[in-house]
């Protein structure tokens, strides 16, 4: 750096600091692109902004933005947990399958599918906390198991609407001042959660056990237990998603919900948690979810070729990615050379 | 999650005298925890044999040596490279997309007439792209790779799919298909399984008689330690990912040959069975250890499994949940054989760690 | 050192594995009338597919098939295979179904040659793909295996007979049809909810009912297109609730395929449209009945599954006893279907079952019942 005596260094221009503060929150990053996405898309397609389209989009990016909250909190902790499709599908289908039985009304059998989502997220957590094996190789397990799972309490069959109580699936379509049900729900589990990141020393152990793993355990935070939990949630939130999935789609077969753990996955990475842990909020992937939902809408909207898709699922993924890096790589360049001067 | 350094068993945090110990006994260590892996997947293997020749009369005959073999090969040669890349501490999610792609490009070649060879070559070629983006996305802007595989995984898959579009193709020349479906005149050795053991040669020797195969553990243990020492940590990794890149593009051409068809959703789900069967290996997810003995035995114990459950008629989601637990097993295992291990150690010397301590160093 | 004893031990089991290969080339031949390598009873049958038929006192030469529908746990599959069973309990001899977990051509083909390895007497398979699975079957072929296709039919040349549910250009014709009386006047936009891209069966009822509308009775039916939903729930739900919105004028969505055809009436009842936009096509009555009483499906249609994986068991039952061979113009009779009337093997060796029901509110309550799915 030049030795000039200096006058006050000039401060950033404008642009450089709203990059700064959009590289700082990726939410805000996130609800700026889908506004453009909104704006691009509605040109060509009006009806992408109708009640009808956006009730549908949101209604499904609801239950996928339910189970990345529950994601993201593992991710944060530096782990991954592939299973949720297969906690999803087997939630959905023995809450199906109850209700078909008649064997529990209503509620409680909703009841008992979070309580299964509960009960699989432990399972994961205790063979990853327990027996120390790695996530994302206990997850890739799971997944198979809970699937298997699934498939044996099917036993070849599937739940039709037919089965289920009168007018089941019309929950998906309730609306409160033109806002889905869904998406109060999804609204009311990302504050409730977000909250509990904020203000509970909880929050704070599960950004510290995925910053810096051994700092946390030497200042006395029992980093198992942590990660146990997050484990637990992800699961129980993951059989909250598969009991809205339930009304959503009215049929549920042995292989619903297949390929949904990208999905979720892709939602809090894009959403800003980080895969190396310790970063991200549960909002990000929220509107993550959102966002994801709104491309394959606009794809479908504006009538592009179905192979596109995945083509630009791709590129979201990493764009988002690289800007994390790029944008932190930038900030600590400026913190630096601000601390030299 | 990693594993307790290499220390000699017994001494964990415990400061002062550690006991007396000779050099070679370090090295031993080593290898017994090596040793130990390996002969425990030659113990499942035999025992899987065992089982498959009580379940059916047909299990040691040579066709279904064929079928049980020729059912991986494609699985197989990618789990080479990717060995070489988790040994790194990287991961490559984007290889059954390579493997669609590299199908689809041969396919349309071969539609628009070019010779099959020169399509191949090309395909290689592509493969070896594929790889240097992802080595570069990696290193250069210091991406997980998780990440970026992930990303991959979809962009590659969707560049398979706006290539071939719904159609495939499937009138490739006979000698092609015989090469990817059929055996050595005369025998029942599939001319898949030369490939394989030609390149599992290649890489056991580069894995473990090489220079390369040294970095490769050392950027796996350390990756700062490493790049003191002058290992250029970034080349290394961009050449392995082009590697697995170049391979998948491989198992690509070999798939669509075996099935006479190229279809852009060509080799879906194939990535998950490559990691297992790594993993089932006994290569550390988290880097630094593994061999290549262990994962081509995991080849042929998983492809044992799956044949024998075919013969008994198990349903292919009863599979999925066997191999599921194999995978955990085989991580869970070795885990409690050590803290056995290091239990009746502890118990022998009548040693405790301090209050507080952590055993052994380890996070999970 | 002891590590390299242990890589010698390892080469040496792989060597066994390879010499047993070498060793081992001439096969215990699979003879039609081999008694079957059945599923060892002390594997373990938790697949709701293993279920060896008594064939005990059958008198009939111990015969065994295999059943390898496009998708296992799939309940239209499921239901051809307990017609199958039927059919192995009244004519004699062992049916299993196995098969993969997605609908994926590459996954079915170790199954098949599974089979094969095992001798059994016929394989009755719905292809996912028609060309991926030739190679293997043409293997089976010339082990002696007979292959029956249902359902979706393999290339030409890789079975001796495809039954096949319907005439494809009566379900096609029938697809136009359904369409035409649900949308108001036969006037209106219509598209298809299609199931995989490279599905054969799907992708030839689409081209006969476009064949079909070129007549002037159609000629103001608007067609926008086909969209896939792969036979995935979620990706069939989206892509008809895409195709609401990109066709505000739609009438009618088509979906030829069981699980594409309660996503579209589901996305048509949840986006409230239940009256003004319709849904046709072929569907599982037990799914449709809901639909059908709302009114979102006045019509859909299907044939008799059950009766499918019957009559392919009957006609593997007779290519093995060599009754029939499956070249054109043979005819066959199965007791207790058609009426007991004679089967014509058509061109190609393909066998129809029978013109499709056509399922609506006044008769879908009584063929739940009977067709019990």
């Amino acid at each position: 750096m030049s030795a000039e005596v200096s006058a006050r260094p000039a401060g950033p221009s404008l642009g450089s600091r709203i990059v700064s503060m959009l590289g700082r929150s990726r939410e805000l990053t996130l609800a700026g692109v889908i506004f453009l996405l909104c704006l691009v898309v509605a040109i060509q397609a009006p009806h992408f902004l109708s009640i009808s389209n956006l009730s549908q989009v949101t209604t499904l990016a609801a239950i996928i933005a339910i189970a990345a909250v529950g994601e993201s909190l593992v991710v944060m902790t530096k782990n991954i947990d592939l299973s949720v499709e297969s906690t999803i599908g087997l939630v959905a289908f023995v809450v199906a399958d109850i209700l078909r039985q008649k064997m529990l009304p209503g509620p409680a059998a909703w009841a008992a599918g979070i309580g299964l989502g509960l009960v699989l997220g432990m399972a994961n957590g205790a063979i990853i906390t327990l027996f120390r094996v790695p996530s994302l190789v206990a997850t890739l397990g799971t997944l198979s198991i809970f699937r298997g799972l699934d498939f044996f309490v099917a036993g070849g069959h599937e739940v039709n609407l037919a089965d289920l109580p009168a007018g089941y699936s019309d929950a998906a379509t309730q609306a409160f001042f033109g806002v889905p049900l869904f998406v109060i729900l999804a609204i009311i589990v990302v504050v409730v959660v977000a909250l509990v990141m904020r203000l509970t020393p909880f929050g704070r152990q599960v950004y510290a056990v995925g910053s810096n793993a051994e700092a946390a355990l030497i200042i006395g935070i029992r980093s198992r237990l942590v990660i146990f939990l997050t484990f637990a949630i992800c699961g129980a939130l993951a059989g909250v998603a598969g009991v809205l999935w339930g009304m959503e789609f009215g049929t549920i077969y042995a292989t619903s919900a297949s390929n949904v753990s990208l999905q979720v996955i892709a939602a809090a990475v894009v959403g800003g948690v980080a895969i190396a842990g310790g970063a991200g909020t549960v909002v990000g992937a929220a509107v993550g979810a959102l966002f994801l939902g709104l491309i394959n809408n606009a794809l479908l909207l504006l009538q592009m070729p179905q192979e596109l898709l995945q083509v630009i699922y791709g590129a979201v993924i990493l764009v988002a990615v690289s800007a994390d890096a790029l944008i932190q790589r930038r900030e600590r360049r400026l913190a630096a050379e601000g601390a030299i001067q | 999650m990693t594993d307790p350094p290499d220390t000699i068993p017994g001494s964990g945090t415990a400061a002062g005298a550690a006991p007396p110990v000779t050099m070679r006994r370090p090295i031993l260590q080593r290898a017994s925890g090596l040793l130990r892996w390996e002969s425990l997947l030659l113990v499942v293997l035999a025992l899987l044999v065992l089982e498959g020749t009580r379940l059916s009369k047909f299990f040691l005959t040579g066709p279904n040596f064929a079928n049980l073999t020729s059912a991986v090969m494609e699985v197989a040669i990618v789990a080479l490279p990717m060995t070489l890349i988790i040994i790194t501490g990287e991961i490559d999610l984007s290889v059954e997309s390579m493997i669609g792609l590299s199908g689809a490009i041969l396919g349309s070649l071969w539609a628009a007439g070019v010779p099959i060879e020169v399509g191949i070559v090309i395909v290689l070629v592509v493969g070896a792209l594929g790889g240097l983006f992802n080595g570069l996305v990696v290193t250069r802007l210091g991406l997980p790779s998780l990440v970026v595989t992930l990303g991959t995984l979809a962009l590659y898959r969707g560049l398979a799919q706006v290539i071939l579009g719904p159609t495939a193709i499937s009138n490739f020349p006979a000698g092609f298909t015989a090469f990817g479906f059929g055996n050595i005149p005369g025998s029942t050795i599939p001319w898949t399984l030369i490939v394989f053991s030609a390149l599992g040669v290649v890489f056991w020797l580069l894995t473990h008689k090489t220079w390369i195969g040294r970095q490769v553990f050392a950027v796996g243990k350390n990756k700062d330690a490493a790049r003191y020492s002058g290992v250029r940590v970034g080349t290394l990794k961009t050449a392995l990912f082009v590697v697995t890149g170049v391979i998948a593009a491989l198992a690509g051409v070999i798939l669509a040959a075996r099935f006479s068809s190229a279809r852009a959703d060509n080799g879906t789900g194939l990535t998950l069975v490559v990691v297992t069967i790594v993993l089932l290996g006994g290569v550390d997810i988290n880097g630094g250890k593994g061999t290549i003995t262990g994962v081509i035995l995991a080849v042929f114990t998983l492809s044992v499994l799956q044949n024998e459950l075919r013969l008994a008629g198990v349903s292919s989601e009863y599979q999925g949940v066997a191999v599921g637990l194999l995978l955990i097993g085989s991580v869970t295992a070795p885990y409690l054989a050590r803290q056995a291990r290091s239990y009746s150690d502890r118990a022998r010397r009548g040693r405790h760690p301090p209050a507080g301590s952590v055993e052994g160093g380890e996070v999970v | 050192m002891i590590y390299r004893a242990q890589r010698f031990a390892a080469g040496v089991a792989v060597l066994a594995l390879v010499v047993t290969a070498c060793g081992s080339s001439a096969t215990p031949a699979p003879s039609v009338a081999a008694p079957s390598a059945a599923p060892s009873a002390a594997a373990p049958s938790a697949a709701p597919s293993a279920a060896p038929s008594t064939s005990a006192a059958a008198s009939a030469a111990a015969l065994s098939v295999v059943v390898i529908p496009k998708q296992i746990n799939n309940p239209y599959f499921d239901v051809a295979f307990k017609g199958a069973q039927k059919a192995a309990s009244d004519l004699g001899g062992t049916v299993t179904q196995v098969g993969p977990s997605a609908a994926d051509a590459t996954q079915q083909v170790p199954f098949i040659q599974t089979a094969t390895t095992q001798g059994v007497g016929a394989i009755v398979i719905s292809a996912d793909d028609a060309t991926a699975v030739v190679p293997a079957l043409q293997a089976a072929m010339a082990a002696g295996v007979k292959v029956v296709g249902y359902d979706s039919s393999p290339a030409v040349g890789a079975y001796n007979v495809f039954v096949n549910q319907a005439d494809t250009a009566g379900i096609g014709k029938g697809l136009a049809d359904m369409a035409c009386a649900e949308a108001p006047s036969c006037t209106g936009e219509i598209a298809v909810l299609s199931a995989a891209q490279s599905a054969t069966n799907q992708n030839a009822w689409i081209d006969a009912m476009k064949t079909t509308l070129k007549d002037a009775k159609y000629s103001k039916l608007v067609f926008d297109g086909v969209v896939y939903g792969n036979d995935d729930p979620q990706v069939s739900t989206t892509q008809a609730q895409g195709l609401l919105q990109a066709h505000p004028k739609l009438k009618v969505i088509i979906a030829p395929t069981t699980v594409g055809i309660i996503a579209a009436a589901q996305v048509v009842r949840a986006a409230k449209k239940t009256g003004s936009v319709f849904v046709t096509g072929l569907g599982t009555p037990k799914g449709m009945q809901d639909y059908v009483k709302g009114g979102e499906a006045p019509q859909f249609a299907l044939w008799n599954v059950t009766d499918l994986g019957y009559l392919a068991y009957a006609v593997a039952a007779q290519l093995t006893a060599g009754t029939i061979k499956g070249t054109e113009g043979e005819t066959f009779t199965v007791k207790g279907l058609n009426g007991d009337k004679p089967y014509t093997i058509g061109k190609d060796g393909v066998v129809v079952l029978g013109p499709p029901f056509v399922f609506d509110k006044a008769n879908i309550d009584q063929f739940v019942a009977s067709f019990g799915f």
